[in-house]
């Protein structure tokens, strides 16, 4: 099991370190200085081995977190408890910097009391760890036996992610359908590969312990029904266009809230949510999507100090609907001396440091094209090595889902409390963002 | 004056505050004092001469408090044990509070105090935590009985918390059970022998309830538990396989990934032809893929996964190709295993896909990954046949783009395919040549200078070519200057008039002017084969050579098992089995997959569990011709008339042939045999007497599961039919990667004969000298620690009698079969003799060897780590000396 947890600043100086076994010593912490932070080669791999010592790292903006073992531990399971570590973290006390991790490093040494013992991760759901480990150290006395057993029981029971006695006046949720639509290209146009990872997200603000069901055109479920003879609601449809009606999705990942049984055998999606915001579910899709825009790049070389660059970018969806926040990221070779860029709309502009011809548009609406074209300067260079021309990369945001998902229903039952389904208050937004979203040229 | 101590080496002052601060009235002062001294142990300053002081702060009810105490103990407790014991008092008692969570807190941080005198204090506030109405302190209870087990084995032994572990184990508490699981499977593991987690179909089934309901790190430690165990039947296999899938849709990808453990190890056991088997395939694709959308280093343990899962179910993930291409933006060692598992997955369907991706690859930036998508061309090259064209084409327009690693590169990935399909290629050799000046790596060099020499009859100028890197022979690497010499001898004989004065060069510089071993008598060897006979010389150097393998990297079978055991584990990721980086006792068991039920088929349905997991595999493909090797030795030493017998071990001892197998107990078969060592080859020989009436064919043979692991290296090599009272001598040689099991007798093996009559089952035990292998020297110097460093109670005492040897004489008998004597010393007419034996395990067996002059009997002391085999070894001294 993990046998210690380092976190270092970017200089390599220790900010916190707790050891869990006795194998690990303490030039451990200096092993993974040296080896690691200090190395002058780029990070060739996530574990290193040093001494007979295995380091696991991750990096979060100029943090280090390290955690040390000598056995053969599950190595998925400590990169998930490392990332797990941060999401604690930052849910008391914010982003993850040098000075917060300094000025709460008593917590830290508390929650890493609590969520790894002997090297063993235990519960580190926030929901549950902040009823007990808290700014307040003295909170302990004031509690009754009750409260006591209640977090005890919340922590080791079966509904870990909440507490009991939730109470709001309003319920109310929010879900929210993200999704990352990813794409790459071949210049002339042909889909290397396309998917859509996307996922749900939800604000539960609901007394009590609600029992939720949550349904999307998944079309294992439809094509179930539609032999059972009911019919989706047309009216539902808010991409009418394409008459899409179910989608086929690749996989699907949940919430540990979610009952895992129930899904492999009903796919039915049954959970007693967490208070407040989590991620209900991941899931990926690559049959059928919808590729909102379309990059047609057009690069010519005239003679060896002059490159032409030509770009359309093709809006595909409903002319009713708006992108917004369009990014056009065009490469430019590293011995580039000028550029002139003339574009139908947006700004476009070329910026050294980044070796690249950024071309912005705020709002674009669907089935329109615009163009960029550009005359790149470069210095003779007797460097042999071709420009290596990464390619056309794209960010943008759209208001629909592009892989096609639909939240059918969302429904919420408290048998022991005084309100249903129909006193909840839901809202349902669906966003889509590229991804990594390139277009070779 | 402990204040004026402190003040020596504290020259700023900095303890001699904190030490007043921690003495303060003010409870908030304490605190930040306290704070103070945690925060200079975290950045490595030593303050634990603020010991009592911070103990002496530990009674409070500030929970906060009392945990940055807490801190303070476990780090600094085992340097000062005397003073920790003061602690003592206020953990029993905070064991006995009436909030559970200062229950729980208290036996946590007992557990991480490595004093042997507060441990013993920890045994009754455990047991009693470990029976706490709270499931929060039982957990933490559970995870308790690991920590201490770690100090003192025995006394957790002794006190009984095995057995109330393994009652939590039905505890009704799902996070319970799942620390009870992982403090168990812990322990377990430091003993290997030791039946502790004693799963069968009962606990098995409470596990399983138990995964459904507890949290995410839970569910890993009961997977892992679970992947452990051996179903019955593939009946119970597929009912537990059913009830694992659902956790392919879990969130955290150490969950899925431990899941995909169990069932890619139970799927072993289910019939092909079964239909859930085919669902189940199809089950596990989508999760592999989702894993890839995850954080960059997880992406980097799930690649090194799958890259074990592709190689043991290619179907599983053939349609998924693209998922591995590589985007701009990935870190590198994600790039480097997606374009390896790419590799694996290349086929005739998805070639064209492939190669184009590789040829965009090859114009990146990071030097490394271009290397290795060039070297990933020529592989497609050599796995996918109709693709070796296209991939050439791509090389060589690789190689126009004159970058000089990519060139390079290209060269040795071309020399392989030259291998795969003679006289296709050769055309562009011409393309090749003109590009020598620019290569400066020796792997490419050398590829080059092979490729000339190989085809020298094609290329006008190769005697020029060649010459011109002879100019520098002395600044080549080892690499090049072995490949010179060859190309330049090949050269020779196939025009041997223009290159008479360059051969006498290469063979004047190999032999005369370097002191390289190898090439000098790589040189010699060339030499007399040219001056005694040319005719033999081009036989021998333009021999006809073996077709390169089409997956040269691929993981060795027996590892590849072992490996897939270990899913989502650092195993899995170093692709090294745990033995390999992990110390003490962990490591050692090697897990294997268990065997699937169909493959038993072919034999008596008793015979089923016996022939385990052998016939599923095909034997690896090694020439039962060994014996080819020495004779070559020997050729050598005539060559260079060394003369025999120089530095040769006089050869083990070899026990005449007995019976194993009865004719009438085997429809007229009789099977007489005995086992021999010879030049590090294990061989079984065996005299096979056919007393039946008509002619026996079709042997095979095969071994059940053996203590160490013992298993057939290839198919036994009867060749022609064995006619009525006739007998055969065959010459079985041995492996030593056969699944292991533990028998009784250590030493007993059981073998199965099979022919066109039928299988018959007999049993023999081999000398454990067999599994002595040459490189048992122990090191002189560490002897005696080791010698001490085993615990007495493993020494084992045993006479050997009636032998009128000399010390010398019988150390030299025992050397003979590999046992080593590796000092000597003479006390009071009493000769001691200390050896050492490694077995093929890697086990050390250690011992003492007490002569008395003019007493026939000597007296053998044997240490092992694993004491079991001392009986076998002494064995083996009786029978080597009195033979």
């Amino acid at each position: 099991m993990i046998g210690g947890l380092f976190i270092y600043n970017h200089k390599g100086e220790v900010l916190i370190s707790r050891v869990y076994r006795d194998d690990i010593g303490r030039n451990a912490v200096d092993a993974f200085r040296v080896n690691v932070i200090h190395a002058r080669q780029q990070v060739r791999s996530p574990v290193t081995n040093i001494a007979r010592t295995s380091f696991f790292h991750i990096k979060r903006s100029n943090i280090w977190l390290a955690a040390v073992t000598k056995q053969n531990v599950n190595a998925a399971m400590v990169f998930e408890f490392l990332y797990k570590m941060c999401d604690v973290m930052s849910a008391y006390f914010g982003k993850i910097s040098e000075e917060n991790i300094k000025n709460n490093f008593v917590l830290i040494y508390e929650l890493l009391d609590e969520i790894l013992d002997f090297g063993y991760p235990q519960n580190s759901e926030t929901g549950a760890l902040k009823t007990f480990i808290t700014q307040q150290g003295i909170k302990g006395q004031h509690q009754t036996k009750e409260e006591q057993s209640q977090i005890t029981s919340q922590v080791t029971g079966q509904i870990g992610w909440r507490r009991e006695g939730i109470k709001y006046r309003r319920n109310e949720l929010f879900l929210d359908v993200l999704e990352s639509v990813n794409l790459l290209m071949s210049p002339q146009g042909q889909v290397l590969s396309a998917h859509v990872s996307g996922r749900v997200v939800m604000k539960s603000y609901l007394s009590g312990m609600p029992e939720c069901k949550f349904g999307m055109n998944d079309k294992i479920v439809i094509d179930k029904q539609g032999k059972g003879g009911t019919t989706d609601d047309p009216g539902k449809s808010e991409l009418g266009g394409s008459g899409k009606q179910s989608i086929a999705i690749d996989d699907c990942t949940f919430h540990q809230c979610v009952r895992l049984s129930k899904f492999d055998s009903e796919r039915s999606i049954s959970f007693i949510p967490p208070d407040g915001e989590y991620e209900l579910m991941r899931y990926r899709t690559t049959k059928d999507i919808i590729l909102p825009f379309r990059v047609i790049p057009l690069v010519r070389e005239v003679g060896r100090t002059k490159l032409e660059v030509k770009v359309v970018i093709k809006s595909n969806f409903k002319p009713s609907l708006l992108a917004q926040k369009i990014e056009v990221r065009i490469p430019t070779p590293l011995n580039t001396s000028g550029v002139q860029v003339i574009c139908m709309k947006g700004k476009a502009k070329y910026k050294a440091s980044e070796n690249a011809i950024v071309w912005k548009i705020k709002r674009m609406a669907g089935m329109k094209e615009s163009q960029i074209s550009a005359e790149i300067e470069l210095l003779p260079t007797n460097d042999k090595k071709k420009w290596a021309r990464p390619p056309i990369s794209m960010n943008f945001e759209v208001p629909f889902a592009p892989s096609g998902l639909k939240v059918r229903y969302l429904k919420v039952f408290e048998s022991k409390l005084n309100y249903s389904d129909h006193d909840v208050i839901k809202w349902v937004r669906y966003i889509g963002r590229s991804g990594i979203y390139e277009t070779r040229c | 004056l402990k204040v004026i101590n402190c003040c020596v080496w504290d020259p700023s002052g900095e303890i001699f505050e904190l030490k007043a601060e921690l003495n303060s009235d003010k409870k908030e002062k304490k605190k930040e004092a306290v704070k103070k001294v945690i925060a200079s142990m975290t950045v490595g300053k030593d303050v634990s001469a603020l010991f009592p002081d911070v103990v002496n702060c530990m009674q409070t009810d500030n929970l906060e408090l009392k945990k940055l105490v807490y801190l303070y103990l476990m780090n600094y407790a085992k340097s000062q044990p005397d003073m920790a014991i003061m602690a003592v008092n206020t953990f029993v008692k905070d064991c006995e509070d009436p909030n559970p969570l200062i229950r729980a807190l208290a036996v946590r941080t007992m557990g991480c105090i490595r004093v042997d005198k507060i441990t013993e204090y920890l045994c009754e506030p455990l047991r009693k935590c470990l029976k706490d109405e709270d499931p929060y302190v039982r957990k933490t209870a559970a995870v308790c009985v690991a920590k201490l087990h770690d100090i003192n084995a025995q006394l957790v032994e002794d006190q009984g918390f095995l057995d109330t572990l393994k009652d939590l184990i039905s505890d009704s508490n799902p996070m319970v059970v799942a620390n009870a699981v992982a403090a168990l499977s812990e322990i377990a593991e430091s003993h290997p022998n030791s039946n502790l987690l004693d799963l069968n179909p009962q606990t098995i089934n409470k596990l399983l309830t138990a995964l459904n309901e507890c949290t995410e790190w839970g569910q890993i430690f009961i997977l892992d538990c679970l992947a452990n165990y051996m179903p019955c039947d593939d009946r119970e296999s597929q009912s537990i396989c059913e009830r694992v899938t659902p956790r392919l849709s879990h969130a955290n990808s150490a969950v899925v990934l431990s899941a995909v453990k169990v069932l890619m190890k139970f799927m072993e056991m289910l019939p092909k032809d079964l239909d859930y088997y085919g669902t189940l395939l199809k089950k596990l694709a989508p999760p592999l893929v989702t894993l890839l959308s995850a954080e960059a280093e997880l992406q980097y343990v799930a690649l090194r996964n799958i890259n074990l899962i592709v190689q043991k179910r290619p179907e599983i993930l053939k349609h998924e190709m693209k998922v591995f291409f590589v985007k701009y933006n990935d870190p590198i060692y994600v790039k480097l295993e997606k374009l390896d598992i790419m590799i694996r997955l290349a086929s005739q369907a998805n070639i064209a896909q492939v190669l184009a991706e590789l040829k965009e690859y090859a114009t990146e930036v990071d030097v490394d990954f271009v290397r290795k998508a060039v070297r990933a061309i020529g592989r497609c090259a050599i796995k996918v046949e109709q693709s070796a064209e296209r991939c050439v084409s791509t090389l060589l327009d690789l190689i126009q783009t004159k970058v000089n690693y990519v060139v390079q590169e290209a060269i040795v990935v071309i020399k392989d395919i030259f291998r795969k399909y003679p006289n296709k290629y050769e055309s562009v050799i011409a393309t090749l040549c003109e590009n020598l000046d620019s290569l400066d790596e020796p792997e490419a060099r050398a590829a080059m200078i092979w490729i000339v020499g190989e085809y020298a009859e094609r290329i006008d100028n190769a005697d020029e070519l060649l010459e011109s890197f002879l100019e520098g022979f002395h600044d080549e690497s080892a690499q090049v200057q072995l490949q010179l010499l060859t190309a330049i001898v090949k050269l020779f004989l196939k025009k041997p008039t223009e290159t008479q004065e360059l051969v006498q060069q290469v063979l004047s510089l190999a032999t005369q002017d370097s002191d390289n071993p190898d090439l000098r008598d790589r040189g010699y060897i060339y030499w007399r084969l040219l001056s005694t006979d040319p005719v033999a010389a081009k036989e021998v150097v333009l021999a006809e050579k073996p077709l390169i393998s089409e997956e040269t990297d691929l993981i060795e079978p027996t590892l590849l098992e072992e490996l897939i055991c270990h899913i989502g584990t650092l195993a899995s990721v170093y692709h090294k089995p745990p033995s390999a980086f992990v110390e003490g006792s962990r490591g050692v068991q090697h897990k294997r997959l268990p065997a699937r039920a169909g493959s038993c088929l072919l034999y008596s349905p008793a015979a089923s569990h016996f022939m385990g997991a052998g016939l599923g595999v095909a034997p690896a493909a090694m020439p039962a011709s060994l014996g080819g090797a020495p004779a070559v030795g020997g050729g050598l030493g005539d060559l260079f008339d060394l003369g025999g017998g120089v530095g040769m071990p006089t050869g083990s001892y070899v026990a005449p042939k007995t019976v194993w197998l009865l004719a009438i107990k085997a429809k007229g078969l009789e099977i007489s045999g005995t086992f021999a060592r010879r030049g590090g080859i294990i061989q079984m020989d065996l005299s096979l007497t056919n007393k039946a009436m008509s002619v026996m064919t079709d042997f095979a043979v095969q071994f059940n599961r053996n203590s160490f692991g013992l298993a057939p290296a290839g198919p036994m090599q009867v060749l022609t039919p064995l006619s009525p009272n006739q007998t055969i001598d065959v010459s079985l040689p041995l492996s030593m990667s056969g699944p292991v099991m533990k028998m009784e007798p250590l030493n007993n093996l059981q073998v199965a004969v099979k022919n066109n009559i039928d299988v018959f089952y007999f049993s023999c035990q081999y000398p454990l000298s067999l599994l002595f292998v040459e490189d048992g020297r122990f090191y002189r110097q560490v002897f005696l620690a080791t010698w001490k460093d085993i615990p007495n109670d493993s020494e084992a005492q045993f006479q050997i009698k009636d032998i009128h040897l000399n010390s010398d004489v019988a150390s030299n008998k025992l050397q003979g079969s590999n046992i080593f004597t590796i000092a000597k010393r003479t006390v009071e007419g009493q000769d001691m003799l200390y050896q050492s034996i490694k077995l093929t395990n890697g086990i050390w067996v250690l011992a003492e060897m007490r002569i008395q002059t003019g007493n026939p009997n000597y007296t053998l002391s044997i240490k092992c780590r694993a004491p079991e085999v001392c009986q076998f070894v002494y064995q083996c001294y009786e029978l080597v000396l009195k033979n």
